[in-house]
């Protein structure tokens, strides 16, 4: 037999609560914003300067061994984490040693790496360095602006894609669940503490990108049923077309969840916070295209003569799908 | 709708089969690099020695050969971000000038009365004048001796402005200068460093510049960052200059128009020198490592025909005389000139290793960088750790796989078989066009393709539930089909426009990893609703005249 997710007919009522959903959302919104404020994102060398070392040996950890080894060096701040993946061999010890970002303008001098990387020699003669990377605080400034620049510039482009194809009804409510989105993933950040380097940039891009996907089939077919159920309510509408989409929603989400989550699992451990990201996203969007999305739509309201093939309208459009 | 012309399926059949025929040799990945290097080491005129035939031999050459390139984080290798110093060439520009308008203000040596150059910032050139009070005329005489640019913005612009400063006649380049000098300084640079990274013969180097004034080196397989700076991060900048006396004070005023250098070994000893160099190495034309007569490491150098006169005349007038050796800043020695050197060649000595001789020639050779450079942003990556991505890559985007082969197969049955032959060949397809376009597959590149798989899918799945719905309403399977496909379009162009404009601003945006997802997402958009709009649909459409079944299972 086949496996369904979902059963061929749901009616299921998306809109009766509503304020549950769109008010823990809200909460939600606030509580990361303030976690932002407050608790503060884990940026990576990317965003705010400075240089770090992979080490790897044989040899276990001792974090505060390593600790004590930098402290002579007198580099300011310096983090060490232990970095665990089922993928290591049993005697693979691999850390991240973070240093905070030197004097002067330029990445990271020589000298200061030598010095680091014979200072862990020095009591581990086993150990590797393999990878070595350094960001000056000219460009990690950059790196910031470039960032939120496109983020913002994506947003604006759905904005105006979707304001084209539709209403804009649909798309303020699109990119409210995009904003939606891209605070939570914030928020998530900043409560894990997970690394926010670049390639979190690039996961939240195409969170936007998934987000927005699940949005615009549902409104597709929302614009379809506006118009051939021409005297029905707007919130039947859209019940409809929420429980006529959700099975193939359901469907795309278990299988992009089920590629990203052996990604997740078995892709190492250089990739993982950009996974987790776009796992996160997926769970996050499928929610928002559904509760916040089509809710803010409901809320807004949407004009429907452009079905009433009403000649002073003067579209000239109005009667091509009839 | 259903009928698909036979000229139609011949080119989506086709097209399939180039895009697989491209693909195929990134599953034989080092024998194919094998083959494309010595073919290339040949064709450079290389001996075709047996290990090299054998390489050509290992992959048919009328397949296609083009291969993805891996990114730095997939290969290992060096990556840096380095800004050149582009106001360090306007000295010398001035410096170039100064001889012209000298000329001319001594020509009027009665009006304006004697003049001096004084030492001034870097980006600009002051002259003292003993008639205060004519310094009007003075600017004037110097400013006649502008030339005029051709610039883009408009005519009129010269190279340098000359103004009055408190009885100096101070010179400054122009914006427009500036500007050309900045664009050649760049042009000069990305020249040089190609030179030299070239020179150590790594694989593919990607040296770009990147903005106004910056440069991105990315070298796979060399060692480290250091390495890589080390030699391109040396300005090379060889002068021979006059010296005036040694000193062994850090602090002792050179005078004007000198310079205090210190000695390249001895850090008590410091030389004043002329600041004018006698000969630069911009006039070398060959340098290689050598020995001097006691054996020990050396470089040899040979001047163009004009370096050689002034060598030669200046070694002829200074018999006696000590003369530097300046290496960026640094005597490297001070040898006595002990008779006329005619012919313009000779030798450095210093206390060289090998390697050091060795790498003085390389960048001797291949020519002074015009300006120093800052280090923005470096990053190594091993090699091991590249390949420890790449199969963690593998084995995750493999498990990715048949997990949603499966997925589908259980939730459409035979409609879903043929959205997984789609799936299939859509990563061929992506594989394919990377290797087409010689795009670079970074490890977020990779997790782009594991996300298209995830991805890839929306579109079959949109027409298969459009198809469920339609055939509850619908008169009969084939009507439905159509329906689905029909009505499903809206949907898919408008869900993989907007992921689509995604990708697009995280490429433009981007730059090194993230740029190679922005790729893989794309180009997975793509190829995605190729298949599934046509590949799934003919597979469909073949199967559905073949068995006319009264019912459909989707």
């Amino acid at each position: 037999m086949r496996l369904k997710l979902v059963p061929s007919l749901t009616k299921i009522d998306f809109f009766r609560r509503s304020y549950i959903p769109l008010g823990g959302s809200i909460i939600a919104m606030i509580v990361s914003v303030i976690l932002f404020a407050v608790v503060g994102l884990n940026y990576g060398i990317d965003f705010r300067g400075g240089t770090t070392i992979r080490t790897e040996s044989t040899q276990a950890v001792d974090v505060s061994a390593y600790r004590d080894a930098l402290q002579s060096l007198d580099l300011g701040d310096v983090s060490i984490t232990e970095v665990f993946d089922p993928n290591f061999a049993a005697d693979k010890h691999v850390t991240q040693v973070r240093i905070e970002q030197q004097e002067g303008s330029e990445s990271v001098t020589s000298e200061t790496i030598l010095a680091i990387e014979n200072a862990l020699q020095g009591f581990d003669p086993n150990i590797k360095f393999p990878s070595v990377e350094s960001v000056g605080p000219k460009v990690s400034g950059e790196l910031i602006q470039t960032a939120v620049l496109a983020v913002v510039l994506a947003i604006s482009a759905v904005l105006i894609y979707i304001w084209l194809r539709f209403e804009w009804q649909f798309s303020v409510g699109a990119v409210a669940a995009l904003v939606h989105d891209v605070v939570l993933t914030i928020g998530i950040f900043s409560i894990l503490q997970i690394k926010f380097d670049l390639a979190i940039i690039a996961a939240i891009l195409t969170i936007v990108g998934y987000s927005l996907n699940d949005t615009v089939v549902v409104f597709d077919r929302v614009r379809e049923n506006l118009r051939k159920y021409k005297k029905l309510d707007l919130r039947e509408v859209l019940n409809l077309s929420i429980n006529e989409t959700l099975s193939r929603t359901v469907m795309t989400s278990v299988t992009t969840l089920i590629a990203l989550i052996s990604l997740f699992i078995l892709g190492g451990d250089v990739i993982r916070g950009f996974v987790f990201a776009m796992i996160w996203g997926v769970i996050v969007g499928t929610y928002s295209s559904v509760f916040v999305a089509s809710n803010i739509l409901l809320r807004l309201g949407v004009k429907r003569d452009w079905s009433n093939s009403d000649p002073s309208a003067g579209t000239q459009f109005a009667n091509v799908d009839a | 709708m259903l009928q698909f012309s036979i000229w139609k399926k011949s080119l989506i059949l086709a097209l399939c089969l180039f895009g697989i025929a491209l693909a195929v040799p990134n599953t034989f990945y080092s024998r194919v690099e094998g083959h494309n290097d010595a073919v290339l080491e040949i064709d450079a005129g290389l001996p075709a020695t047996p290990e090299r035939l054998a390489a050509v031999q290992a992959w048919p050459s009328w397949l296609p050969s083009g291969l993805v390139n891996l990114g730095l984080d997939l290969r290992g290798g060096a990556h840096l971000l380095a800004e050149v110093k582009v106001e360090e060439v306007y000295e010398a520009r001035l410096d170039g000038m100064w001889p012209v308008i000298r000329d001319a203000m001594r020509a009027e040596r009665d009006v304006i009365g004697t003049i001096r150059r004084q030492d001034s910032a870097p980006d600009e050139m002051r002259i003292r004048i003993s008639n205060p009070d004519q310094i009007a005329r003075a600017v004037e005489i110097a400013q006649s001796q502008a030339r005029s640019i051709v610039t883009l913005t408009g005519i009129g612009a010269t190279d340098f402005v000359a103004s009055g400063e408190d009885g100096q006649v101070v010179i400054r380049l122009s914006e427009a200068e500036q500007l050309a000098t900045d664009d050649r300084t760049m042009r000069q640079s990305l020249e040089i460093i190609r030179r030299r990274v070239d020179e150590v013969g790594t694989r593919e180097p990607t040296i770009q510049r990147q903005g106004d004034r910056r440069i991105l080196i990315q070298v796979p397989g060399i060692g480290s960052a250091d390495e890589l700076k080390s030699l391109i991060g040396t300005t090379a900048k060889l002068t021979f200059h006059p010296v005036v006396r040694t000193t062994g004070n850090a602090d002792a005023s050179p005078g004007a128009r000198n310079l205090l250098l210190p000695d390249l070994e001895d850090s008590s000893v410091f030389y004043i020198v002329e600041q004018s160099p006698v000969v630069t190495g911009e006039e070398l034309v060959d340098a290689q490592p050598a020995f001097d007569q006691n054996g020990r490491p050396a470089v040899s150098f040979r001047f163009n025909p004009s370096g050689g006169r002034k060598f030669g005349q200046y070694t002829a007038e200074n018999i006696g005389n000590p003369f530097a050796i300046v290496l960026d800043e640094e005597v490297i020695s001070a040898p006595v000139i002990q008779a006329h050197i005619p012919g313009g060649s000779g030798i450095i000595t210093g206390r060289f290793t090998v390697e050091q001789s060795t790498e003085l020639a390389v960048l001797l050779r291949a020519g002074a960088l015009p300006a120093g450079m800052d280090f923005l942003e470096e990053r190594t990556i091993g090699p091991e750790l590249g390949q420890d991505s790449i199969d963690a890559g593998k084995i995750a985007t493999m498990i990715a796989f048949g997990a949603v082969l499966v997925f589908m197969a259980l939730s459409y049955g035979l409609f879903g078989l043929f959205a997984n032959v789609a799936l299939i060949l859509n990563v061929a397809l992506i594989f394919a066009l990377l290797s087409a376009i010689g795009a670079t597959l970074t490890l977020p590149g990779i997790a782009g393709i594991v996300l298209t798989i995830g991805m890839a899918v929306d579109a079959n799945v949109l027409v298969f539930e459009r198809i469920r719905e339609e055939l509850k309403t619908a008169k009969g399977p084939a009507r439905a089909i159509e329906l689905g496909y029909e009505r499903a379009i809206s949907a898919i162009v408008d869900a993989n426009v907007t992921t689509f404009i995604a990708a697009v601003i995280l490429f433009a945006m981007g730059s090194g990893p993230v740029r190679g997802f922005a790729v893989t997402l794309g180009l997975g958009i793509l190829t995605s609703v190729f298949t599934a709009i046509w590949v799934t649909r003919l597979m469909i459409v073949i199967w559905f005249e073949r068995r006319r079944p009264r019912q459909i299972n989707v």
